[in-house]
């Protein structure tokens, strides 16, 4: 296969490439003389245009969000090969390796459901809704590991309010792509596919809550949920939903991927709650990644202050 | 093939290559970003895949009719503890850096923690009852006691099923390889009492049947 690289890309941008691939992935990459920029044109022969924004490019100008922790960044290395993201395999490791398979454009994201505004946006033009902002978020996985994030996104309520919810719309559902031959994980049946998550519209609509299209200043790597996934910070990582093909706006609490999978083990609402254990694990401390030592879990993962209200009077054992 | 100490010396040094395949890793930093979880799980494999080749010993010597492969067989099991301790230590050094509070709570409350360290626990005697010496000082008995190995076999396979979230083909793998060993040996128990079931009136009246 024989790659042109086109000019506007910098070499110094694609030399940078080489040093987060892995010795294993680089030697793979080569050997299918992809390299680098297979990675970074995933789907080059699907005939794109050079002009639409491919997972690597920059994303310009990003407004710094005050929610952003000043904790030390996670580097992109970790960030980009160390993934839950079953729909590209099960190890961690996976993700990053069949991250060429998904190619994500074009890319269609429909808004439907109880919205006066139902529309399909292509994956561009969704990306200008609201002006893209850099947020620092920690994450903390469900299996007790947490990084932190230099994430790139907008808020999800800047897209709620132009969808103009009905009355009846009280929970959003998300769904990700389902195509076994972009997500090759999806053709073991360990989950329910497509996957599906579901937030709560006052936990959609809150500040903390946003759609991520980047990180690190860039557009998301494939492994990471290109070109579009959910970050919700206080919930544990499998809330944040990857890849996202439709966000649907219903009256019931709708069905989630892991809870219908294990409903003992993984709830609805999914809070990073240090008191409630997975049923096989403690969730009190976790390790983040890069420290030897673990460390104590916080309530909501840390954002209690600003979360704790949504979740006033309930009980947390019961809805966890 | 014949069994000669070289060959011995020869296997001893492939079951070296795991070990030095995670150093090799470690020396050049390629033990993921969660390196801890990597050697946890590196371990762990490596001492159920030597286990279940420790109890693929008798079967495949039956059906090969090789009896010299008996003369692996103690290797074999030191090595499944070899890696179960590194395992345990891992999990007890660098998971927990010896919080005996978090570990015995886990150990107590975690069925898949439980299982585990059920298996590395009665795997201990039957790695200090492994030398010659033991061997003949037990006699009759170090047979008995090492039937452990089996509950040990199970419970580690256990240990490994009820510790993945979702994708479970890996520990179902190891499960239908025991199964299938465990069940030879039913078999060999089996045709080795046959006989004796000829002395039964109900064995003569159901081969009439036939």
């Amino acid at each position: 296969m024989l790659i042109k690289i086109p000019s506007d890309i910098k070499s110094s941008e694609i030399t940078s490439k080489k040093l987060y691939l892995n010795r294993r992935q680089f030697i793979l990459a080569a050997s299918a003389s992809a390299l680098s920029a297979g990675a970074v044109f995933s789907g080059l022969d699907t005939s794109l245009s050079t002009h639409q924004v491919i997972a690597g490019e920059k994303l310009g100008d990003l407004h710094k969000s005050s929610f952003s922790t000043s904790e030390k960044l996670n580097s992109f290395k970790d960030i980009t090969t160390y993934n839950n993201f079953y729909e590209l395999g099960t190890d961690k490791s996976d993700p990053a390796e069949n991250a060429k398979y998904l190619t994500t454009r074009p890319w269609m994201v429909a808004i439907e459901g109880e919205v006066k505004k139902p529309k399909t946006y292509d994956i561009d033009a969704l990306m200008k809704v609201a002006p893209l902002e850099e947020r620092v978020y920690r994450l903390r996985c469900v299996e007790a590991w947490s990084m932190v994030i230099p994430w790139v996104g907008f808020p999800l309520s800047a897209l709620v309010k132009l969808a103009e919810p009905t009355g009846n719309a009280k929970y959003i559902q998300f769904i990700t792509l389902q195509d076994p031959k972009r997500m090759p994980g999806q053709k073991v049946p360990v989950l329910e596919w497509p996957y599906v998550e579901g937030l709560r519209m006052d936990e959609a609509m809150h500040p903390l809550t946003i759609l991520s299209v980047g990180l690190y200043g860039e557009t998301l790597p494939a492994q990471n949920g290109a070109p579009i996934r959910l970050v919700v910070p206080w919930k544990y990582g499998f809330k944040s939903i990857k890849s996202i093909v439709k966000i649907r706006f219903v009256d019931k609490q709708p069905p989630t991927a892991w809870n219908l999978m294990q409903s003992q083990e993984y709830g609805f609402y999914s809070n990073v709650n240090p008191e409630v254990d997975h049923p096989r694990w403690s969730q009190a401390t976790e390790r983040r990644i890069g420290e030897f030592f673990r460390r104590k879990t916080l309530m909501f993962n840390g954002y209690g202050e600003q979360v704790a209200d949504l979740y006033r009077g309930m009980d947390l054992k019961k809805y966890y | 093939m014949k069994y000669s100490p070289a060959l011995k010396a020869v296997v001893f040094v492939a079951c070296l290559i795991p070990l030095g395949q995670l150093l090799y890793y470690a020396w050049v930093g390629d033990l993921t970003a969660n390196p801890i979880e990597f050697i946890t799980h590196f371990t762990g494999d490596w001492s159920l895949i030597f286990l279940l080749a420790t109890l693929g010993v008798t079967p495949l010597r039956k059906i090969l009719g090789w009896n010299d492969l008996i003369k692996f067989r103690r290797m074999l099991g030191l090595f499944a503890f070899f890696y179960a301790l590194l395992h345990f230590s891992t999990y007890m050094v660098l998971d927990h850096f010896f919080d005996f509070p978090a570990i015995v709570k886990d150990i107590i409350k975690r069925p898949y923690v439980t299982a585990g360290f059920t298996a590395f626990v009665l795997m201990i005697p039957l790695a200090i009852t492994s030398t010659a010496a033991m061997i003949r000082r037990l006699g009759k008995r170090w047979q008995r006691l090492h039937r452990l190995v089996y509950v040990a076999a199970i419970a580690g396979v256990v240990h490994f099923y009820w510790l993945v979230k979702a994708d479970i083909r890996r520990p179902v793998q190891y499960g239908l390889v025991l199964a299938v060993l465990l069940g030879c040996r039913l078999v060999i128990i089996w045709a080795q009492r046959w006989p004796k079931f000829q002395k039964f009136q109900w064995f003569h009246s159901f081969k009439s049947w036939s």
